[in-house]
């Protein structure tokens, strides 16, 4: 069985996002970019079902601009085994919309004919948390979403997902997608001998046309602004005084 | 204009307060018909018919949408959108499930966890774990929406719409479910509480997060914890609040032992009195904080927890 990997590049998550003062969006210029978080687990997975013999190949794929190429390397060199860059933006302020991203893996799909797709459940730029389940509506599959669980058994999976109420197990036939939560494994890191071996892994670039997909986007960005900041607050001696201001503002 | 609002229901019971919290975000956009959906939904359905400013409620019962699993939902709801300008749910897990789904079938862009409505086609919504506000303007003809619950008050009971059965759409019996893990707890649910004491990685085990629920317990308080204290087992992982977890705004948070990753404050900054606790003075919960205390908090906490009430 061959394993899909979408992996996605965002601003690193330790940086503070600065938006940018004329509105058209977030200051993406010299910061440090990354694997999405929740696509490392995603990548970690795969890898894993490979080395317990469940999966034969995986194959990375990143759909935005071409410096995506670091993104797909930093999976090649966690243990992936090829990986395609599709771009489909010239500029590191376009990003592709989940829509157009899950018809441009469709395709893919259909090329490559993976059992499983293992994708992160949001990106941490958009926090749509889209692209998993919209993919496996364009290929009829089944979904299995937020999962800190995943027991793959032939034609079947058996996926816990992290939801509201507690934990749900539900299974699904595959193909597949599953889009992972954070508590599904800790990802490797990748070691230096690996990073060098991932400059050799063969690494596909195709152009959203050449699946003929229109990414032209569905929804306009009208603006971006700053959150609303709150009113500094102060700094209390001992729990009596805490208890007193709690009272004061009538919140206790 | 005409939206159809897919109803939270579990087991056959509606969540009022996140439904009734979207049926105030959705009556800016038009009519509102809520879907109550479920192997059993006829109660839930009947409840929010009651809910102000529903104009009608269609209720869907088959044992295919018993656990929301997620194909069989969007099919159901696909078989109905040709009668609605928008689509909308709370942005719960279940929803966050399934209307990406059916904007997929239906051809258009999902908008997830929608903030603010400006106009029937423009909406904000919080990106990059909040720290920007994008305002997107949307050119699909149906609009998929789920929206963020913390930011809407909830509509009041008091309306009586008309109910109508409908019949599920063909299940496409590509999963079904095996078994649900969910804590049975007094405590107010931790989205709708008006009060969330929350621990970090600060309170070190399990047997001392007992320090927090004894505080949460005393102000009838919902119990939140952060990644760190989830992923270190000391908390279970619907209790996690941010990013990645829930997202909530009560009149007063409580945060014990938790640092104030930017990740976290996605989750509660939009609460109204926000307390912090910590015995690192630099710690960034304190930018935040209305209240700040340099404590250890196990000192602190149990004598908050005997001064109050
Ligand atoms: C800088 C910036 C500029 C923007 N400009 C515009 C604009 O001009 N017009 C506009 O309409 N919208 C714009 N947007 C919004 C944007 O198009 C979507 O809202 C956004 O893509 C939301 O989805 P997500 O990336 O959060 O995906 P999610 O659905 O949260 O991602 C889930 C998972 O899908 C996979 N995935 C997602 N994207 C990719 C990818 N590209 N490659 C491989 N795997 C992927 C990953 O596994 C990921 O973990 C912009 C956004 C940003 C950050
Ligand atoms: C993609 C992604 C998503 C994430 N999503 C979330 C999310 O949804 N929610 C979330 O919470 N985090 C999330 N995180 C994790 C986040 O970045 C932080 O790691 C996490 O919030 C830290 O938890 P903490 O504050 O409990 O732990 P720490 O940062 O370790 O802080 C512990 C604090 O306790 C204090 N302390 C220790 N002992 C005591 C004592 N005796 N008395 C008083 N204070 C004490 C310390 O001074 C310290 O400030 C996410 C991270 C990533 C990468």
């Amino acid at each position: 069985m061959k394993v899909l990997v979408p992996v996605k590049r965002v601003i690193d998550y330790n940086v503070k996002v600065r938006v940018k003062a004329d509105g058209t969006g977030v200051d993406l210029a010299n910061v440090k970019m990354s694997m999405n978080p929740f696509d490392e687990i995603a990548v970690e997975e795969a890898i894993r079902l490979k080395e317990a013999g469940k999966a034969d190949e995986v194959i990375a794929v990143s759909i935005g601009v071409k410096q995506a190429q670091e993104t797909l390397r930093t999976a090649l060199a966690m243990g992936a085994d090829r990986a395609i860059l599709v771009v489909a933006a010239d500029s590191v302020d376009q990003d592709i919309e989940p829509l157009a991203v899950a018809k441009i893996l469709a395709k893919i799909v259909e090329e490559e004919q993976p059992g499983l797709v293992l994708c992160g459940k949001q990106a941490i730029d958009n926090d749509m948390n889209a692209t998993g389940q919209m993919l496996s509506a364009l290929l009829g599959w089944s979904q299995a979403t937020f999962a800190s669980e995943v027991d793959i058994d032939g034609d079947s999976a058996v996926v816990t997902r992290e939801v509201d109420g507690g934990l749900q197990t539900i299974k699904v036939a595959t193909p597949t997608i599953i889009s992972v939560d954070l508590r599904l494994n800790e990802p490797r890191y990748a070691s230096l001998p690996n990073i060098m071996k991932a400059k050799k892994k063969p690494l596909d670039e195709k152009t959203a046309a050449d699946y003929g997909v229109d990414v032209t986007p569905r929804l306009e960005v009208v603006k971006t602004s700053e959150p609303s900041e709150r009113a500094a607050g102060i700094m209390v001696g001992s729990v009596d005084e805490l208890v007193e201001k709690l009272k004061e503002a009538g919140a206790v | 204009m005409a939206v159809l609002l897919l109803a939270e229901v579990n087991n056959g019971e509606l969540a009022m307060d996140a439904t009734a919290k979207a049926v105030t975000a959705a009556k800016a956009l038009g009519d509102v018909t809520v879907l109550a959906a479920g192997a059993s939904a006829a109660a839930a359905g009947d409840a929010a018919a009651k809910i102000d400013g529903v104009a009608k409620v269609l209720v869907a019962e088959d044992a295919s949408l018993g656990h929301r699993l997620a194909e069989p939902t969007a099919a159901l709801i696909v078989s109905l959108a040709g009668d609605y300008s928008h689509i909308v749910a709370p942005a719960t897990t279940d929803a966050k499930n399934v209307m990406p789904r059916v904007a997929a079938l239906l051809d258009v862009m999902v908008m997830s966890d929608v903030t603010a409505v400006v106009d029937a086609d423009t909406f904000e919504r919080p990106i990059y774990a909040g720290n920007a506000i994008q305002t997107v303007k949307s050119s699909d003809a149906t609009k998929v929406i789920t929206f963020r619950t913390s930011t809407f008050d909830a509509a009041g009971e008091g309306g009586s719409a008309s109910v109508e059965t409908v019949g599920a759409a063909d299940n496409p019996g590509l999963s079904e479910w095996v078994e649900d893990k969910v804590a049975e707890s007094d405590r107010p649910e931790l989205t709708s509480a008006g009060i969330v004491v929350s621990g970090g990685r600060g309170v070190g085990s399990e047997e001392d997060f007992k320090i927090i629920e004894a505080l949460a317990d005393k102000l009838g308080a919902a119990v939140g914890a952060s990644r760190a204290a989830v992923d270190s087992g000391y908390a279970p992982n619907d209790w996690q609040v941010g990013q990645t977890g829930k997202v909530v705004a009560p009149e007063l948070y409580i945060a014990a032992g938790i640092s104030g990753a930017i990740q976290h404050l996605a989750g509660m900054k939009d609460s109204k009195i926000i307390v912090a606790i910590n015995k690192d003075e630099e710690a960034p919960i304190f930018q935040v904080a209305d209240f700040g205390l340099v404590a250890d908090l196990f000192e602190a906490v149990p004598a908050l927890t005997e001064k109050l009430g």
